[in-house]
């Protein structure tokens, strides 16, 4: 093991230079840039047999990393905001045609008006891609997720899209325990496709043309293979624990065993959450959080047991989704409660282009979840949160 | 000159019950394209007619690795997976020679795809590009594409009472991938099939990037009889509307029939040779829009001049 | 008709010209007939055929595989000889 200083677009490009993948196709946007430049420094140094493909567009990313990934290649990419937006066609590509890219994204809101800040609207946008998608608090978190990603992808036979904040992990400075190179090596493997492209004794037709005779035939095998990965993650994270020490599943709990009250969020709010929480019970306010790591699939079983005495519920959802009843995560987590639990669930709205969140904020929620549970009533269902 | 005979005894890499249409150009000249190389060949292919066509599920008729992805992004997709031959090949994992080809139409080369077309010339993967060009977007219903010739009707932009069918000239795009200064590129027709399979060989000899545009008659889109296709594909090259040359690490050469026209060896043919056979310039060939045919004679011609000037002579 | 579980993952197809099962012969209007008193064996009408159904073994003619041939006449307006003519299609 080694302790390094490194901030998250750094630790992904360390950990990929760790997993030493066949192909990367890489494009600059803030706040990812850093991560590609780093690794295009391990590639110029010959740290990596990678091929590196400096393409000239994040479509042309994704298009190289799914005819990469379809020749049987171990093959990676990162992005952010507008990136992932252009990329959206091709994602729905990637996870149908049922290819192991690891694509790290460093959230970033969407334009417009252009903003190069942290909210969740760039994944949250991709939720239904067919992507697996994890979330990382911070740039340890980042590290580890993007490892096990790997492991995950190839599992499951679908992409993985590991998620931390756009600057507040990408840029910060952290402290990073880093596995030996070798045990990254160990546990991720060698990656073998069962039907690679560069296979010319066997051809394989790839991306054909499908009609309404078997097209519902492949989306069920693919609604399938996402819900199989709900193990494949918690199986590689308790493995990815032997080798690290540190524990991994689909959501982590904090003082939710006698809580009444609970806040829940995913990335790095879950840790301003956690310092709420232990504020306020000092103050006797009986309240826990839970940090949602994995959103897709999403572990419906996991927060229905987790929330199952808590009396009102505040979900924290950095995006929005116009004209919806609530952020995306607000919608899941009430349809994931419905008939299993009689507590109150309410949305914030927060932290959209990178609009601070402080432990003052997540206290005033704290304390409207005690005035619903007292009441019994409540004012907003759905409001923003630190908006003037 | 290639030899058909020897050609015939090679196994077909396109297998019959493909569903393009009856006398479409474009699997003419996949079969003619595939049969200059004798190593194995993988496609990429960009949406389209021949995409659509050849692999309607659970069928395929490509008897070579194939992959389609989207429409855009023909050249991304065979550059990524050119990207993971090199590496693996690095590793000691393949040791074959291995061709990559990717096709797309005119809408998915000229227009939509011409950012990764661009993008992949100049990092310069080792494939062939090679575009069908039948003028227009034929798989959604005969669209204009910056392709689409001018005076050509189009269903957006149909020769109407006021407008006579599409206004602009098209682009040249062998000329914006000469100026790629790429190690290859040329422009065939099916029509002329010696002419096509020799720069189809040459281009799969040179390592690098490598572009072909190929005139691609499509009788449901240029209404004309199916079995017109070929002897209209050697009319837009005897008329000059098509001139078969090649660029070889910048060095232009004409070729073929062409070739033989510069030298005055052969009679270049009017334009109205070329209309008159197709239904698209139906309304060129009426009292009102007939202004519209020494337009296109005197572009041809100009252009004509210059390529010929480019050539030497 | 297969099920989910019965077909490849992601869409594949694994067998390669399995398009050969899907006859497009039907499609035909007009019928080419071949003449092998005329036939040069140029292979012109083999190497410009949309539909790869001129078929040919040891570098001569042997027919038109009908089971394929959509009728498009390509090889009848091309043949040098005229050694091949469209006949309706009874
Ligand atoms: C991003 C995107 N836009 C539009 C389409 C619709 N589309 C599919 S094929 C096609 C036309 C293809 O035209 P061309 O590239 O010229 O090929 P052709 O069919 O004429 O051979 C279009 C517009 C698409 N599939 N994807
Ligand atoms: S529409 Fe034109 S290009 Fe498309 S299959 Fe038919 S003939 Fe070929
Ligand atoms: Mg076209």
């Amino acid at each position: 093991m080694k302790i390094l200083g490194m901030n998250g677009d750094n630790a992904v490009a360390y950990a990929m230079k760790q997993i030493n993948p066949d192909v990367v196709a890489g494009y600059p946007i803030t706040p990812q840039t850093i991560a590609i430049e780093k690794f295009s420094e391990y590639v110029a140094d010959g740290e990596v047999d990678t091929e590196f493909v400096a393409v000239e567009s994040e479509h042309s990313a994704m298009s190289a990393c799914i005819g990469a990934s379809a020749s049987g290649g171990r093959v990676m990419t990162s992005t952010a905001s507008a990136g992932l937006a252009f990329m959206w066609e091709m994602l729905y590509v990637a996870a149908s045609t049922r290819l192991p890219i690891v694509m790290n994204v460093m959230n970033r809101a969407l334009s417009a008006p252009i903003n190069i800040h942290c909210d969740h609207s760039d994944s949250m946008g991709a939720r239904d891609s067919g992507w697996i998608q994890i979330y990382g608090e911070n740039v340890q978190e980042g590290y580890d997720n993007i490892i096990q990603a790997v492991k995950i992808a190839e599992s499951a036979g679908l992409p993985v899209m590991p998620c931390f904040d756009g600057f507040i992990v990408s840029h910060a400075v952290e402290r990073v325990e880093a596995l030996d190179d070798e045990k990254v090596k160990n546990f991720i493997g060698i990656y073998k496709s069962e039907h690679p492209l560069l296979d010319v004794e066997n051809p394989v037709t790839y991306g054909p043309f499908d009609m309404y005779d078997y097209y519902m035939e492949h989306k069920k095998q693919e609604h399938e293979a996402m819900k199989a990965a709900l193990k494949i993650v918690k199986d590689v994270g308790k493995e990815y624990e032997k080798i690290s020490g540190r524990s991994y599943d689909t959501l982590s709990e904090h003082r939710l065993d006698d809580a009444e009250l609970a806040v829940i969020a995913l990335g790095s709010t879950a840790g301003t959450a956690r310092e709420a929480v232990d504020e306020m019970r000092k103050k006797g306010i009986n309240a826990g959080s839970l940090k949602l790591r994995l959103f897709r699939p999403f572990p419906y079983e996991d927060i229905r047991n987790a929330l199952k005495n808590v009396k009102a519920i505040a979900v924290m959802d950095r995006c929005d989704s116009f004209g919806a009843f609530g952020g995306p995560m607000f919608s899941e987590i009430r349809s994931a409660l419905y008939k299993t639990s009689d507590a109150e669930v309410v949305n914030y709205i927060y932290g959209l282009g990178g609009r601070d969140v402080t432990t003052n904020h997540i206290k005033k929620v704290i304390s409207d979840l005690n005035n619903i549970s007292t009441t019994g009533k409540v004012k907003e269902y759905v409001q923003y949160l630190g908006v003037r | 000159m290639v030899s058909l005979k020897e050609l015939s005894k090679k196994e077909e890499k396109l297998a019959s019950g493909h569903r393009l249409c009856a006398g479409c150009a474009e699997p003419i000249i996949v079969r003619q394209i595939l049969s200059a190389t004798d190593e194995p060949v993988i496609a990429s292919n960009a949406t389209g007619c021949l995409e659509v066509a050849t692999t309607i599920y659970p069928y395929t008729s490509w008897k070579i690795p194939w992959i389609h992805s989207a429409f855009e992004n023909a050249a991304s997709t065979i550059a990524g997976v050119e990207a993971c031959y090199q590496v693996l090949k690095r590793k000691g994992k393949i040791n074959r020679e291995i061709k990559f080809v990717a096709f797309a139409g005119d809408g998915g080369t000229y227009d939509i795809g011409i950012q990764a077309l661009s993008g992949a010339a100049e990092r310069g993967h080792d494939f062939l590009y090679v575009c069908f060009n039948n003028e227009a977007y034929m798989n959604t219903g005969i669209q204009r594409s910056s392709a689409t010739p001018m005076g050509a009707s189009t269903t957006t932009s149909p020769a109407g009472s006021v407008i006579p069918g599409k206004k602009e000239f098209p682009k040249d795009l062998t000329e914006i991938m000469a100026a790629h200064k790429i190690p290859y590129v040329a422009q065939g027709s099916p029509g002329f099939y010696n002419d096509l399979i020799a720069k189809a060989g040459k281009a799969f000899s040179i390592k690098g990037p490598k572009f072909m545009n190929v005139i691609a008659p499509c009788p449901r889109g240029w209404r004309h009889p199916t079995d017109k296709t070929i002897e209209i594909s050697k009319k837009a090259v005897e008329t000059c509307f098509w001139p078969l040359y090649e660029v070889e690490n910048n060095e232009y050469r004409l070729t073929g029939i062409s070739k033989l026209i510069a030298e005055g060896k052969k009679e270049k043919l009017p334009i109205v040779e070329y209309l008159k056979m197709q239904g698209r310039f139906k309304h060129l060939f009426t009292e009102k829009y007939k202004h519209i045919i020494p337009e296109i004679q005197s572009r041809i011609d100009s252009d004509w001049g210059i390529l010929k000037k480019k050539c030497g002579y | 008709m297969k099920g989910w579980k019965e077909i490849p993952d992601g869409g594949l197809i694994l067998e390669p010209g399995n398009s050969v099962e899907y006859k497009t012969g039907s499609w035909r209007a007009k019928r080419p007939v071949w003449d092998k008193e005329k036939c040069i064996n140029c292979l012109i009408c083999w190497i410009q055929c949309p539909d790869n159904a001129i078929i040919v073994e040891n570098e001569k003619i042997r027919g038109i595989n009908y089971d394929y041939c959509k009728g498009c006449g390509i090889c009848a307006s091309i043949c040098p000889k005229e050694a091949i003519s469209m006949e309706e299609e009874k």
